[in-house]
């Protein structure tokens, strides 16, 4: 979110100080933002900027399918799914399709009352957005489409944290470290005594959802004295310069930046999905032996969508490419098994369409 | 020293205190303006500016998302001046200055310090469900509409306001009516100082984002809209969803998609500068 109001004050300061710039010009004495704009008026007419007609792009593709399919949720799956948008565009060029990211939450409220026809999350469906599905007589289905691998982080400088347990991040993470865990040494005794300061995704993301349940042992429960950002680019800014911090996020910020950031290997102390410490990795959480913060992420489609054979095909098209594209964006695709496993999943939701029970 | 030279020194010292405020917005707005110029300015081409959203931060594109914000910026036109020039008219010329009129006039001052994010969530309810306009461009451009009307009325008001009480007398005294007084004097006189209210109303509207998230409007579209009633994204939607990217060459399509944002409403701050320093040359009493 911080991004977004930095690219609001822009032109909130541009108000600002065109008003000190004119106080004395003032024709009208207007109490809001009506103030003399020279300066503005200036750089405006610098810049010239002119504008054109419509889209003309017409690619002849190789389905005459028509229609539109309509997608919204999670701005974690996003990247996913606009890449297959764009590559579908060429396959089905008449088909309209448009991708919203109102969230995991949003999106599934506008699913389970059929105002969409596919909606991307980054966690499971719940009890009570499933009831309401039922309500409105839709059945549905989650795909999996790719995965991602939550990274634990520090500071680049910090020299001291090799690895770390589960049961380490769940001393640090449980709501009842609110106040009392504030030091590195409280964690493990020979880290030092410095303050630990924590970095984590703002409580309404999938990510800190899926986090604390994979940690803490119960979804949306842990201490609040960490800092939280819906926008994990401050993030990875906050951990980037404090040498004292812990943070966590999506596998791709990590990547990015790896050289600000230091990714820390996570023991699950069970050593049947590989032993000791782990780093994330794209062949490591393929294998899943990155656990227990590989996350899957999903899309799901319902049954009065499935009815329409351009939401097929789309569908059908997205299963074929997930795992290419998503890792072109920065996720980490899926074993070849699974996909094939979610189009036969698929293939049986449409033809027993609205006949089966919801399946996740 | 004298008590004079101690005068002068005081008058001094607030003059250089009072360049020293004046030049700190400025400097501010300068160093962003460079910030983003050196980042963006050179992914800004003819490509950027007519390629639809990709993937691909090279090949991405604005065009849905400035071609929607001109829609919206037209629609909310269309419906916001009407509107809002109205109300302020009726508040100013007709309305009793009783107790009703000083409870509209404090809710008025309210809504303008409403986040814009309620108007969002009042948009959905009523355009967006009740209406069953979806997240369509008309459904944006009303509520946007809503988030700026406050801000129309309260500048017509004082543009009305400041047109001299003789005027008004002098009509009268001719014989015409109210409507005649408003239509053929007051509202001529006072339409730069309402054109610039709106134009500067509407530079608000085309930097919002939260609301029309809320409506729906969406980040990936891959056609421009041809009715009101099409689905839509604008360009602050786009930068925001291009800082929040993990790749670095994102975060230079949204500093140029930033650039273009801004001469939108530089060229619309301009032509309200315009629009106001013609009419204080026409009006002559």
């Amino acid at each position: 979110m911080a991004s977004k109001y930095k690219a609001k004050n822009y032109r909130c300061l541009l108000n600002e100080s065109q008003k000190t710039l004119n106080q004395t010009k003032h024709w009208l004495m207007l109490n809001l933002k009506l103030n003399n704009l020279n300066a503005a008026m200036l750089l405006g007419a610098t810049m010239l900027f002119s504008a054109c007609g419509g889209n003309t792009e017409n690619a002849e593709g190789g389905s005459d399918l028509t229609g539109s399919v309509q997608i919204d949720g999670s701005s974690t799956v996003y990247p996913i799914t606009e890449a297959v948008a764009e590559e579908y565009r060429a396959e089905a060029p008449d088909v309209k399709v448009t991708v919203g990211v109102s969230g995991s939450g949003s999106g599934f409220k506008k699913f389970t009352r059929g105002d969409i026809d596919v909606t991307n999350a980054s966690r499971a469906i719940n009890a009570d957005e499933a009831a309401v599905a039922q309500e409105n007589n839709l059945s549905f289905l989650e795909l999996s489409v790719a995965y991602d691998g939550l990274t634990v982080v520090v500071h680049p400088e910090n020299d001291w944290v090799q690895d770390i347990t589960v049961a380490e991040l769940k001393k640090i993470w449980e709501p009842a470290a609110q106040g009392t865990i504030k030091k590195w040494n409280q964690i493990r005794p020979e880290w030092p005594d410095r303050e630990i300061h924590l970095y984590g995704p703002g409580v309404e993301s999938g990510t800190y959802d899926y986090f604390t349940e994979a940690v803490v042992g119960k979804s949306h429960s842990s201490r609040g004295d960490y800092t939280a950002s819906e926008d994990d680019n401050v993030l990875v800014q906050g951990v980037s310069t404090d040498p004292n911090a812990l943070g966590f996020f999506g596998y791709a910020y990590y990547e990015e930046n790896q050289n600000k950031l230091k990714a820390i290997p996570v023991d699950d102390q069970d050593d049947s999905n590989g032993a000791g410490a782990i780093l994330p990795s794209l062949e490591t959480v393929k294998d899943g032996s990155y656990a227990p913060l590989s996350r899957p992420l999903f899309i799901y489609v319902h049954s009065k969508a499935v009815e329409r054979p351009e939401v097929v095909d789309f569908v059908n098209f997205y299963l074929d490419n997930a795992g290419e594209l998503a890792e072109e964006v920065g996720y980490i695709p899926l074993p070849d098994n699974l996909y094939e496993e979610q189009r036969q999943k698929f293939e049986q939701f449409v033809s027993g369409s609205g006949a089966t029970a919801n399946q996740q | 020293m004298t008590n004079s030279d101690i005068n002068r020194l005081k008058d001094k010292a607030f003059q250089v205190f009072g360049v020293f405020c004046t030049f700190i917005g400025l400097v501010v707005l300068g160093i962003f303006l460079i910030d983003i110029i050196i980042e963006g300015v050179q992914r800004l081409n003819w490509d950027f500016l007519v390629n639809l959203p990709s993937r691909r931060a090279s090949r991405a594109g604005i065009l849905t998302a400035w071609v929607g914000t001109l829609w919206i910026l037209v629609l909310t036109t269309i419906i916001a001046f009407p509107l809002g020039v109205a109300a302020g008219v009726y508040l100013e010329e007709y309305g009793k200055k009783n107790k009703m009129a000083n409870f509209l006039e404090i809710n008025i001052a309210n809504l303008a310090g409403v986040p814009s994010i309620i108007y969002g969530l009042l948009g959905l309810e009523i355009f967006v469900r009740q209406m069953r306009l979806g997240g369509s461009l008309l459904a944006g451009a009303l509520t946007l509409s809503l988030l700026i009307l406050p801000i129309i009325i309260v500048t017509t008001r004082e543009a009305i306001k400041a047109v001299p009480r003789s005027i008004r007398d002098g009509s009268f005294a001719l014989g015409a009516s109210k409507w005649q007084t408003v239509w053929h004097q007051v509202l001529p006189a006072s339409f730069g100082g309402i054109l610039t209210g709106i134009i500067l109303a509407l530079s608000r509207a085309v930097g919002e984002a939260a609301p029309l998230i809320v409506i729906g409007a969406l980040a990936y579209v891959p056609f421009t809209p041809s009715t009101p009633l099409d689905e839509f994204t604008v360009l602050p939607i786009q930068i925001f969803n291009w800082t929040s990217r993990p790749q670095e060459a994102f975060l230079t399509n949204a500093a140029a998609a930033i650039i273009v944002l801004l001469v939108i409403t530089f060229l619309l701050n301009g032509i309200a500068v315009y629009l106001r320093n013609k009419q204080q040359r026409k009006v002559r009493w």
